[in-house]
């Protein structure tokens, strides 16, 4: 078990240590990082500047070790739209994000699980395949296409719910559902696949065989095992989520990091880019990490195998 | 081959077409999701002879006209104009070529630079293997849309480089299957005997371990048409995938929040509606390629 911690935590670290590369190497490839991080409509002497204060004449590898070193200190520059430090700006806009993102799973778990129990339970009758055909049409249907809609009907026509902005549960509801759309689509398949296969189990013949009434056979030996694999996905979408809400939060202006990372693009604010991409992909790889070595403690099989 | 036995030849295969068709109709083949995609790409072909107006340029004494039934419609601007005058349904049949076009290269580039890789590293192994398969858990870590997102925003929009970034982000699912193929390909006889037979290494792997993987290759890039262009259609909406005035469906929803608020439905459900057909028929068509011709990917 030891050892296999050890192991992951290597991969991680390579994971991390790429991901900075790819990012440090992309800029520098794709033209003068001069240009990146000096303030749009520089003069040729403050780009100078720049060159001499990020040591951009300096070999490559020095240049790393000092882009590292201040990624280590949580320094990731300055704002130039908002004048304040990056990392806590990305900080401040968290909460908002984490929020949506609850929301939104919450939307796609009550979507989701029951549908795919139904469907697992049902297995190819008439309502697997309704269970088919939205699960299709959830991964279809692109999340900020599904926000425009709702925000036709339910606010231009309907005028039930406000289309963009924050502060109240109203606000939360058309994010909430246009992120999580998708997500309940995945959840659905998930849970019908792990349905079925918990359906097909000794425990589960042995409970029928002793005469329990079908219903209890669902609700306490097959739901219980079938949710673990649900749940773990749970968590890893939630840090998904918040990072590929990018799209949704620019289409309700909903002030988390998403629309930050947009606005950095839009107003050409590099350091935000810059910061939004390095804390998303570090996230992602830390779940990652947290759900194998969960895996490993829940199934020992696994610990063996690589 | 002379000219007569040519032209017996494609009697024969049209003369077979209808029992052929009656066979995959029975292997519950996605007649219509087919028929859709193929009408698209005709439509991506034909744009110039299809379109009535030029897609680019408006008249902007004609803004926000509604489409056709509606009051104020007119028959010349069938599905309506949008903020700078632009004929809709124009744009929507030009559009068909920019995300034909995305996702056609997108997939055939990821899949090569993937199925490549993949091969390299299941058929050589060893410290190779280890190489490859560490950098592409790496890159699989790393989120796909903000890594596209960082790439756009730092290269510029265009849609060459659209193609570029999003094969940069998408080839590592292919590496991971076909390695995994590559892996129980490699022990088979016809392999073995050809190593004794003294075929060199690029020999065997293009001869002999290509054409056994790559029915999964090509059911994995169609299951993955359908991501990539809602892919390109979001980077497109935010402004850093297909740069306007270009007629693309991602670009026009954003240019379609503009009217949202007025309750102009036409410019967002329209460009959407193509989107969705377009992703849900692709992956259609992909669920049916897996089931039929790769029981590995069943589960993906």
């Amino acid at each position: 078990m030891k050892k296999f911690i050890l192991k992951r935590l290597g991969l991680a670290a390579i994971s991390l240590f790429l991901l900075s590369l790819t990012i440090f190497l992309l800029i520098r490839i794709s033209g003068d990082p001069a240009v990146l991080l000096a303030e749009p409509g520089a003069s040729a002497a403050d780009l100078e500047a720049i060159r001499n204060q990020f040591g951009l004449n300096r070999p490559l590898w020095i240049q790393y070790v000092s882009f590292i070193s201040h990624l280590f200190r949580a320094d990731f520059g300055q704002s130039f739209y908002y004048r304040t430090d990056v990392f806590e700006l990305y900080l401040s806009r968290l909460p908002a994000s984490l929020m949506l993102a609850a929301a939104a799973m919450v939307f796609s778990l009550i979507i989701g699980i029951p549908t795919g129990i139904v469907a697992a339970v049902r297995v190819n009758k008439w309502q697997d395949s309704i269970g088919k055909i939205f699960a299709l049409l959830g991964l279809s249907m692109p999340s900020f296409w599904v926000g425009l809609v709702m925000i036709l009907f339910f606010s231009v026509y309907l005028g039930w719910l406000p289309s963009s902005g924050s502060g109240t549960v109203l606000h939360l509801v058309m994010p909430a559902i246009a992120l999580g759309w998708v997500f309940a689509a995945a959840h659905m398949r998930l849970t019908r696949s792990s349905m079925l296969e918990v359906l097909g189990s000794e425990y589960v013949k042995l409970a029928r065989l002793k005469g329990l009434p079908e219903a209890l056979v669902i609700s306490k030996h097959a739901f219980k095992n079938a949710l673990i694999p649900v749940l773990t996905l749970a968590g890893v979408n939630l840090v998904i989520m918040v990072n590929t809400a990018v799209i949704v939060e620019t289409v309700f202006a909903w002030p988390g990091v998403g629309r930050l990372l947009f606005e950095g693009i839009a107003f050409r604010d590099f350091p935000i880019v810059q910061a939004s991409i390095l804390l998303g992909g570090t996230m992602i790889v830390v779940v990652n990490l947290v759900v194998d070595i969960l895996y490993a403690v829940i199934d020992p099989r696994i610990r063996y195998e690589g | 081959m002379n000219g007569t036995t040519a032209n017996s030849r494609f009697a024969s295969t049209v003369l077979a077409l209808p029992s052929r068709l009656a066979f995959l109709r029975a292997e519950g083949f996605p007649l219509i999701p087919s028929l859709i995609l193929l009408t698209i790409m005709l439509v991506a072909i034909f744009a110039p002879v299809l379109a009535p107006h030029n897609p680019e340029v408006g008249v902007l004494g004609d803004r926000f006209r509604p489409p056709a039934w509606q009051t104020n419609g007119t028959a010349d601007h069938f599905l309506g104009t949008d903020h700078l005058g632009r004929d809709v349904l124009s744009r929507l049949i030009f559009g068909a070529r920019i995300s034909v076009v995305v996702g056609l290269m997108v997939i055939i580039v990821a899949g090569a630079i993937g199925t490549a890789l993949g091969i390299i590293s299941g058929y050589l192994g060893r410290w190779v293997d280890q190489a490859i398969m560490r950098i592409t858990d790496a890159w699989l870590a790393m989120p796909a849309l903000m890594l596209a997102i960082f790439l756009a925003a730092i290269v510029g929009p265009g849609v060459s480089n659209i193609i570029i970034i999003l094969a940069a982000v998408w080839w590592t699912r292919y590496a991971r299957v076909i390695r995994g193929e590559v892996l129980s390909v490699r022990e088979r006889d016809f392999v073995r005997l050809a190593v004794v037979a003294g075929c060199s290494k690029w020999t065997i792997m293009r001869k002999h371990i290509l054409p056994n993987v790559i029915n999964s290759a090509i059911v994995l890039a169609t299951l993955q048409l359908g991501q990539v262009i809602i892919a390109e259609a979001g980077l497109s909406f935010l402004g850093v995938g297909v740069p306007p005035p270009l007629p693309a469906w991602g670009l026009m929803l954003a240019d379609g929040k503009k009217g949202l608020m007025a309750g102009y439905w036409w410019l967002t459900v329209l460009p959407g509606s193509c989107i969705m057909l377009m992703v849900l028929s692709a992956n259609l068509l992909g669920d049916w390629l897996r089931v039929k011709f790769d029981p590995q990917l069943r589960q993906l």
